[in-house]
């Protein structure tokens, strides 16, 4: 079976032009993450942008490869299952 | 039938630093079988609390009896949801993974939850639970014994994962001053991992049936 993937990805994205997109963004949160939110600062999101631009490549990819993504509700299965 | 499956595990991190390794433990010398890993959504709701999604993308290993209910056209990959809500206040970070697809031979839904420890100082508790089960009528339960198997082998290798990007943001969080992000894993300790991936990468694409594994 052929994977069509750059051979000299690291980062793996199922849109195989969104490698570097997805590197400045996850940098980006990962900083925001541990100086920000965690230490409860309610401040401007500096990585909107660089999200906005991630997501419209990776939502792209989502669509042309047909990954049933859509419409699945958040923790869905989570509802039937008892507290943990 | 569902299979249920429970257990606590120690962390030897705080949970600020098991948090923030969530998000960066791709890809590692662990997860071969992990192809892709992206963010699809994102929100902090008003009460300051993190809702992400993630999609994954998995290599689907099965043993050769299970090849039958695989005619060679049918994609071998598994896509993966992983939902989570990190609730900063409460110091607790909960996550749902389920499978998307091949729900028909197996459906694996696991639910995390990681809070402070209370027993023990700068420790973690992980709390896992699963539910395994299968629709193949009269072939569920070897179906789910091995679906079982295979979940806690995949456990293991998540935990060592999570164990690893723990161990070099903590690494790099003692060797550095001034400047420099701890909280990032470094490119060349993922560089590694990348090219132990690819290698996998490689293998997957050359192979006919996948090899048959061990399921004890």
């Amino acid at each position: 079976m052929f994977y069509p993937y750059n051979t000299l990805q690291i980062w793996d994205t199922v849109g195989e032009a969104c490698t570097e997109l997805k590197r400045e963004y996850d940098q980006c949160f990962n900083r925001w993450f541990a100086e920000k939110f965690l230490k409860g600062d309610r401040g401007e999101d500096p990585c909107s942008e660089t999200f906005r631009k991630y997501q419209s490549c990776v939502q792209k990819a989502i669509k042309e490869k047909d990954i049933p993504v859509d419409g699945v509700e958040f923790m869905g299965p989570n509802k039937d299952k008892p507290e943990s | 039938m569902v299979k249920y499956f429970c257990n606590n595990t120690d962390i030897r991190s705080t949970w600020d630093y098991v948090v923030s390794a969530f998000w960066q433990r791709y890809p590692n010398p662990f997860s071969t079988h992990v192809l892709t890993e992206d963010v699809v959504y994102r929100e902090v709701t008003s009460n300051n609390r993190l809702l992400s999604r993630r999609l994954l993308t998995k290599t689907n290993r099965l043993p050769r009896w299970a090849d039958r209910f695989f005619p060679s056209g049918i994609s071998r990959c598994v896509y993966i949801i992983e939902d989570s809500i990190v609730n900063p206040v409460d110091r607790k970070l909960t996550t749902y993974t389920w499978n998307l697809n091949h729900t028909t031979l197996m459906s694996v839904e696991e639910r995390c939850v990681f809070q402070d420890s209370t027993d023990e100082p700068d420790t973690t508790l992980l709390k896992r639970e699963a539910w395994i089960s299968s629709g193949i009528f009269g072939f569920s339960r070897p179906i789910q014994e091995f679906g079982l198997s295979r979940y806690k082998s995949n456990q293991v290798k998540a935990m060592k994962g999570l164990e690893y990007a723990l161990s070099n943001l903590r690494g790099i969080s003692l060797a550095v001053a001034g400047d420099t992000a701890p909280w990032l894993l470094s490119d060349t300790v993922k560089d590694a991992s990348g090219k132990a991936k690819e290698a996998a990468k490689n293998l997957a694409s050359a192979a006919a049936p996948p090899k048959t594994q061990q399921f004890i």
